[in-house]
């Protein structure tokens, strides 16, 4: 028998009494081994206002690109100290910090590889249904045959990969509306 | 090579778009491009996992996390959650929140003139045991009042948050009371084209979880996406 997905609904403005108490960022204990990275930046609505009540929730790889997820079919090693999940609100300034590390690259379709990135959902009140977006790294050698960021069209792409800010830290932002509006997914949802 | 099941599409109509103008804070906040079609890989099919051990096994109970009992009706609000293939997911977490029995929560944004209720926070969470059932036992929340439009009130909701196996299957969504009046007029509610998904939103009353002279019982079945039969060649 099929069922039918049961219908999303916003988190609204208050979710931070249900969800805070899993706030992390994905470097956890700072067990991790790899290249440390602190990721900012701020989310901005249609007016260039910052959102001060954002969720980010942050998924990715291990340094060597191995998930830690019974599907995760490769011969790679995972690491005790690193889970790969993070959950991220933004400041009353709309502004959000992720410390985390470079995860490693991890397969793609057709036998390609994805150059190392971070899937994100984004929540907040506004939105009915979560958006899916990436971040991926600045300088990366496998940014230009990333079969994902190929079918994103070259004027958007870099909506998608941070900026090296001159603390040593990525910059990223998320901007939901405009001529910079970040490149969401459709993944089916 | 490997090759990848994906995830089933939404049935037409049963989930709602980003833009619902009626609901007024989706008009800055809903991507106006298109969003960029990509297909499954590695990364999607996969997610965090978080054991039953990960959560307090007190945590089911939002009535006992203060000295003092909360006000209210006490209720249980418990369901199975299952993917779209009809099976039952174990050890998924399922987190959540809801206003007092006064319709305040106790969050600083919240301004509604209605008390605070000391001993009732108005969070929990759960783990799916092996056959995806869960279980809380809460007060019923209070309708409020909010800013959408003149004279808006929610109706009764909890608001739920499940992970699901993977990234592609993370929902977020909220529960509702039979016959709640309010509900024809709710945008949130509203947002889904579809009348039987907004319907699948409203619990059921439950003799069989209701515990006699205790708590009525109130039952809310998830169902999260599942698998497409065929994988994707890639």
């Amino acid at each position: 028998m099929s069922l039918h997905a049961t219908t999303s609904q916003t988190v609204g403005p208050y979710f931070k009494i249900g969800l805070q108490w899993l706030n992390q960022s994905p470097l956890g204990a700072g067990l991790a081994a790899g290249e440390r990275v602190t990721i900012r930046g701020r989310v901005l609505d249609g007016d260039g206002a910052p959102v001060p009540d954002a969720l980010l929730e942050i998924w990715q790889a291990n340094r060597h690109g191995k998930y830690a997820h019974p599907e995760d079919w490769q011969d790679k090693p995972l690491d005790p100290g690193f889970a790969g999940f993070g959950r991220v609100p933004t400041d009353s300034a709309g502004c959000f910090q992720i410390e985390t590390i470079k995860p490693g690259p991890v397969p793609g379709p057709n036998g390609s590889e994805q150059a190392p990135h971070l899937v994100i959902s984004v929540f907040m009140r506004g939105l009915l249904k979560r958006l899916v977006t990436r971040m991926y790294f600045p300088g990366d050698a496998g940014n230009g045959n990333d079969p994902i960021l190929k079918l994103v069209g070259e004027e958007r792409r870099s909506t998608l990969i941070a900026n090296p800010a001159s603390g040593g830290h990525l910059e990223w932002n998320v901007i939901l509306q405009g001529t910079h509006e970040t490149v969401f997914f459709d993944l089916g949802l | 090579m490997k090759s990848i099941a994906g995830y089933r599409p939404p049935y037409p109509g049963t989930q709602p778009g980003h833009l619902h103008p009626a609901y007024v804070s989706s008009a800055k906040r809903a991507p106006t491009r298109p969003l960029v079609q990509i297909p499954y890989t590695l990364s999607e099919i996969t997610g965090p996992s978080f054991d039953r051990e990960f959560v307090s096994p007190a945590a089911y109970d939002l009535t006992r996390q203060h000295q003092g009992e909360p006000l209210g009706e006490r209720i249980v609000v418990s369901g199975r959650v299952l993917d779209e293939n009809s099976r039952p997911l174990a050890n998924t977490l399922v987190e959540i929140w809801q206003a007092n029995a006064a319709g305040r929560y106790r969050h600083e944004v919240d301004q509604h003139d209605a008390p605070l209720d000391p001993n009732f926070t108005g969070c929990g969470q759960a783990v799916t045991d092996g056959e995806g059932r869960y279980r809380f036992v809460t007060i019923r929340p209070g309708e409020y009042p909010w800013g959408n439009h003149y004279n808006a009130w929610r109706p009764a909701h909890i608001h739920f948050s499940l992970f699901g196996p993977a990234f592609a299957t993370r929902l977020v969504t909220q529960m509702f009371f039979p016959g709640d009046p309010l509900l024809p007029f709710d945008p949130i509610f509203n947002c889904t084209a579809d009348e039987k998904a907004r319907h699948r939103l409203i619990s059921i009353f439950d003799w069989e979880t209701t515990v006699p002279t205790q708590a009525l019982g109130y039952r809310f079945d998830i169902v999260l996406r599942g698998r497409d039969a065929t994988p994707m060649e890639e």
